[in-house]
């Protein structure tokens, strides 16, 4: 397996609880790997150390080590600023920023200092289409992004990312708030997506993990109990607690 | 007795109702007082040509170009200095014992008299620093006096701006100044207007900070070291010394009537912001 992400011994604290309890995984390159657990076993704190937005949290202690091609991004020398525009993130609930369909995509390179009319055009509509959206959209890009409906701003906010070309993207819970259409349409995206990103795709359904994830790993109250290939997890669990996880005894 | 509930509901509904009725109808009335007093000496000469005799005859025109001017350039000053301040309190800081004193601070300068900030600002900047009576030592003093309205509007402009939008901004790359310029701003600039336009309305019809500051004059100011009168103290003087309650009323009428305007135009621009965004 090729390596991006390394997680080392990490140790998570809010306060004084242990949220993390020594967490260790290598998320492979190119590849889809599925977060699946209860709610509160901390994959979105998990998700928040990769991107670095646990800086916003107070009260956070952090141990251990997460290398990001070997680099070490918990060191006080990364910049959390260009890291995160090394990896994207969707949330779970769309939050299309107070502007046009296209000023939403355009966000990011305008930071990065593109502001090329006939450039920022021709990324936006790209990543629109990587996104499965542009055809959606192409005859109003000027229209307030508030006025899509949920799984088209999702899938907004998928392209928003995508415009940066992250080398990671993290979807914490992507879905959680769609119909079957606009989930079926995400997943056919992110299934083309892999050939380029690496993806973390967070899931509180067991079935959309089992679906599209080449590797899946499942936490518990802080500890990763299992992770191993898909087809491993799901057919073959080592674990009676993934078992029952996954057959749906508790959840 | 036991009280019964519809009845205190539709008591204090009718309590409402009346109330609601009071306040409009004490604004039509003087409104209407002013309009009917008013109406009959306006016209575009009394706006555009000048005083003669203190004001007995002729028009109003300095006193317009005063009022515009303070009004203008006292917004101009306070504003950025006033959303600064919101800013660095609500982006920048955690609550420590030094934002609580600033806001303390803020609290208490809005509750002071405006006379007050009118004799402030004849000691230190008419008298200490020789700005003498002029139009910069009004500007000055009405930007402090409107400064704790506009902090305090700001601030809760930009507290109202959802948090995920902020998250969003950062998860794309932005740095905290970024987002507060590019996010936090524009969707609290709805707010931050309304804070402007009631400091508008403060600057345009104050009148003992004025005349403390920025003088009575009645030339034409060319400069902002110049002394000048606004229309506000301009109907204060007429009316109080006698000089002509026709004109008094006239320039009340021209003053009520522009802060209508400027209140509806902020409106309107307001209502079109809005609607592009959302
Ligand atoms: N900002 C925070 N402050 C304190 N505790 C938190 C905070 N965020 C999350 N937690 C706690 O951390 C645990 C893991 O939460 P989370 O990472 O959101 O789990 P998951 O995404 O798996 O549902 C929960 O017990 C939650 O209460
Ligand atoms: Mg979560």
């Amino acid at each position: 397996m090729d390596v991006k992400i390394k997680i080392d011994n990490l140790r998570v604290y809010f306060e004084k609880n242990e949220i993390l309890k020594g967490i260790k995984i290598n998320i492979a390159k190119n590849m889809i790997t599925g977060f699946m657990g209860p709610a509160g076993s901390g994959k979105s704190t998990l998700i928040s150390i990769i991107n670095r937005m646990i800086d916003f949290e107070d009260n956070v202690k952090i141990e251990g080590r997460v290398l990001i091609d070997d680099i070490n991004i918990l060191d006080k020398e990364i910049n959390p600023v260009s890291l995160r525009r090394r990896i994207g993130t969707v949330f779970a609930v769309p939050i299309p920023l107070q502007r046009s369909i296209f000023e939403n995509i355009a966000y990011g390179p305008r930071l990065k200092g593109i502001n090329d009319k006939i450039e920022l055009f021709k990324i936006v509509s790209d990543s629109l289409k990587k996104a499965f959206l542009w055809d959606e959209v192409k005859d109003r890009l000027d229209m307030s992004a508030t006025k899509l409906s949920g799984g088209q701003q999702q899938r907004l906010c998928l392209a928003r990312t995508l415009v940066l070309k992250p080398e990671i993207i993290l979807l914490d819970e992507p879905c959680s708030g769609l119909d079957p259409i606009s989930t079926a349409k995400i997943e056919e995206a992110l299934s083309e997506l892999k050939k380029e990103y690496t993806i973390v795709l967070v899931s509180n359904n067991t079935k959309q993990i089992a679906r599209i994830s080449d590797y899946s790993a499942f936490f518990y109250l802080g500890e990763l109990i299992e992770y191993g290939t898909t087809e491993k997890v799901f057919t073959n669990p080592s674990q009676k607690k993934t078992e029952d996880y996954i057959s749906g005894k508790f959840g | 007795m036991r009280i019964n509930p519809k009845k205190v509901n539709k008591f204090i509904q009718i309590m409402l109702n009346v109330q609601a009725f009071f306040t409009v109808g004490i604004l039509i009335v003087i409104v209407a007082l002013i309009l009917v007093k008013g109406i009959g000496n306006i016209n575009l000469e009394f706006l555009f040509s000048f005083p003669e005799d203190m004001g007995r005859h002729g028009g109003i025109y300095p006193t317009i170009i005063g009022t515009i001017m303070l009004v203008i350039l006292s917004i101009l000053f306070a504003t950025p200095l006033g959303v600064g301040t919101a800013i660095f309190l609500t982006e920048y800081t955690k609550e420590t014992i030094l934002t609580k004193i600033i806001r303390f601070g803020v609290e208490s300068l809005a509750g002071i008299p405006s006379i007050l900030y009118g004799l402030f600002g004849f000691i230190f900047f008419v008298i200490k620093l020789k700005m003498g009576w002029s139009i910069l030592s009004g500007v000055l003093t009405i930007a402090i006096m409107i400064l704790p309205t506009i902090i305090r509007t700001s601030e809760e402009a930009i507290k109202a701006v959802p948090k995920n939008f902020r998250i969003v901004s950062y998860s794309l790359g932005a740095t905290k100044w970024e987002t507060v310029i590019k996010v936090v701003l524009p969707s609290a600039t709805p707010g931050i207007l309304t804070g402007i336009m009631l400091s508008v309305g403060r600057a345009v019809g104050e009148t003992a900070a004025v005349i403390f500051t920025m003088g009575s004059s009645l030339r034409l100011p060319t400069s902002i070291m110049d002394s000048g009168r606004t229309m506000a103290v301009h109907f204060y003087i007429l009316a109080r010394e006698g000089i002509s309650m026709e004109k008094a009323y006239a320039t009340a009428l021209v003053l009520v009537l522009s802060i209508l305007l400027i209140n509806i135009v902020a409106y309107y621009t307001m209502n079109k912001v809005v609607s592009r965004f959302s």
